[in-house]
């Protein structure tokens, strides 16, 4: 019997290794579902329309829900830039709010960049508040950071104030997470690419460049 | 306590703490796999660590190479606590290779990220004392299964 212990005991760990790294992923594998069309994308002009940018036309659409505080979302921000210019016309990115209730100021800064969005500035605020993530994050008091940025980006001051304690606001943000939800996005940042989740194996600069490839080809193709 | 005991000994310690390092590895895996390293979950410097280009090769996690490495170093100490000699051999050669990976793993995360993984960490402290424990293996002269 001691003779085939070890065999034993090596096939028991691998088993238990197998097993439990197989219940982990299917408990932490994100179920999400496509994200449906949405009518309000063709009406541009319409105040409660997505946040576009880039060509509103344009064959792919990125669709990010995302939170103002998470870091991985603020490197994808930078990341997404680039898309933009390597793809330009033939991209368009649509932002959805996500703010994580483990993140203490992601709600307001979700509000200051919806707010910035009132005076047609959302994307200006968008930009601001990643590239200064570091700063308001830590902060105590992070919406008096917010404001400096509203006067930076040369928002009405008065108004932004306002229009961040608004209801519009704040229906705003609760219909993007609730569609989140309902979707079943649990993390961030969580991206669409024409409707399709993307699969978290394509996660990263080159899988997400491949998806967008392949959706170009095959609108090309239609 | 006998040198043959004591040998036992060390390699289940090592048995042991490769177990651990499988579990911390399996985990880190889990989490690449269903895309978590770009998720909220860890502190930022995770984020960074585990979301950078030096974590996948070729496309793989490197944490799954991890699984690997521990799951050997496992399977080769159990081996040489009940006398298999070649396993002690394979089992210094297994623990040397992650040893150097380790290396440079942190150099990545001093150097070049300027940001540390507590998981990966983890993994360092469990690679270090896996080594410090092959270290204080005295040499073997008797004679066993081979």
């Amino acid at each position: 019997m001691k003779r085939y212990l070890p065999f034993i005991i090596v096939v028991v760990v691998a088993l238990a290794t197998v097993g439990s790294g197989a219940i982990l992923y299917r408990a932490k594998r994100p179920h999400v579902l496509p994200s449906p069309e949405d009518k309000t994308l063709s009406a541009k002009s319409s105040p409660e329309s997505p946040h576009i940018r880039g060509n509103p036309d344009a064959p792919v659409t990125l669709e990010e829900y995302g939170d103002f505080q998470c870091p991985p979302c603020g490197m994808f921000a930078a990341f997404a830039g680039q898309l933009e210019k390597e793809y330009d016309s033939r991209l368009r990115v649509i932002f959805r709010n996500f703010p994580l209730t483990m993140h203490e100021h992601a709600r307001d800064a979700a509000l200051a960049a919806e707010a910035a969005g009132m005076q047609g500035r959302f994307w200006e605020m968008h930009d601001t508040l990643y590239r200064e993530q570091d700063n308001w994050s830590k902060a105590p008091n992070a919406r008096e950071l917010f404001e400096s940025y509203a006067q930076t980006i040369g928002l009405d001051l008065n108004k932004f104030k306002s229009d961040m304690d608004s209801e519009r606001a704040k229906a705003r943000v609760d219909a993007d997470r609730q569609r989140g939800e309902s979707l079943g996005i649990q993390t961030t940042p969580t991206l669409f690419i024409n409707n399709q989740p993307l699969d978290p194996k394509d996660k990263n600069p080159e899988g997400i460049r491949a998806v967008i490839n392949a959706a170009l080809e095959k609108k090309s193709q239609t | 306590m006998t040198v043959s005991r004591f040998r036992t000994i060390i390699y289940i310690v090592a048995a042991i703490v490769s177990l651990a390092g499988l579990a911390d590895a399996t985990y880190l895996s889990v989490q690449a796999l269903t895309g978590e390293t770009l998720g909220c979950g860890g502190s930022p410097d995770c984020a960074t660590v585990l979301g950078s280009s030096y974590a996948r090769v070729g496309g793989i996690p490197v944490a799954v190479f991890g699984v690997l490495a521990y799951f050997s170093a496992f399977t080769f100490a159990i081996f040489a606590a009940f006398g298999y000699v070649r396993a002690r051999t394979f089992l210094i050669l297994v623990i040397s290779a992650m040893f150097l990976v380790t290396l440079w793993f942190l150099y990545v995360q001093a150097f070049l990220l300027h940001a540390y993984c507590r998981y990966c960490l983890f993994s360092a402290a469990t690679t270090f004392l896996l080594a410090g424990l092959v270290i204080a293996l005295p040499p073997r002269r008797d004679s066993s299964v081979s």
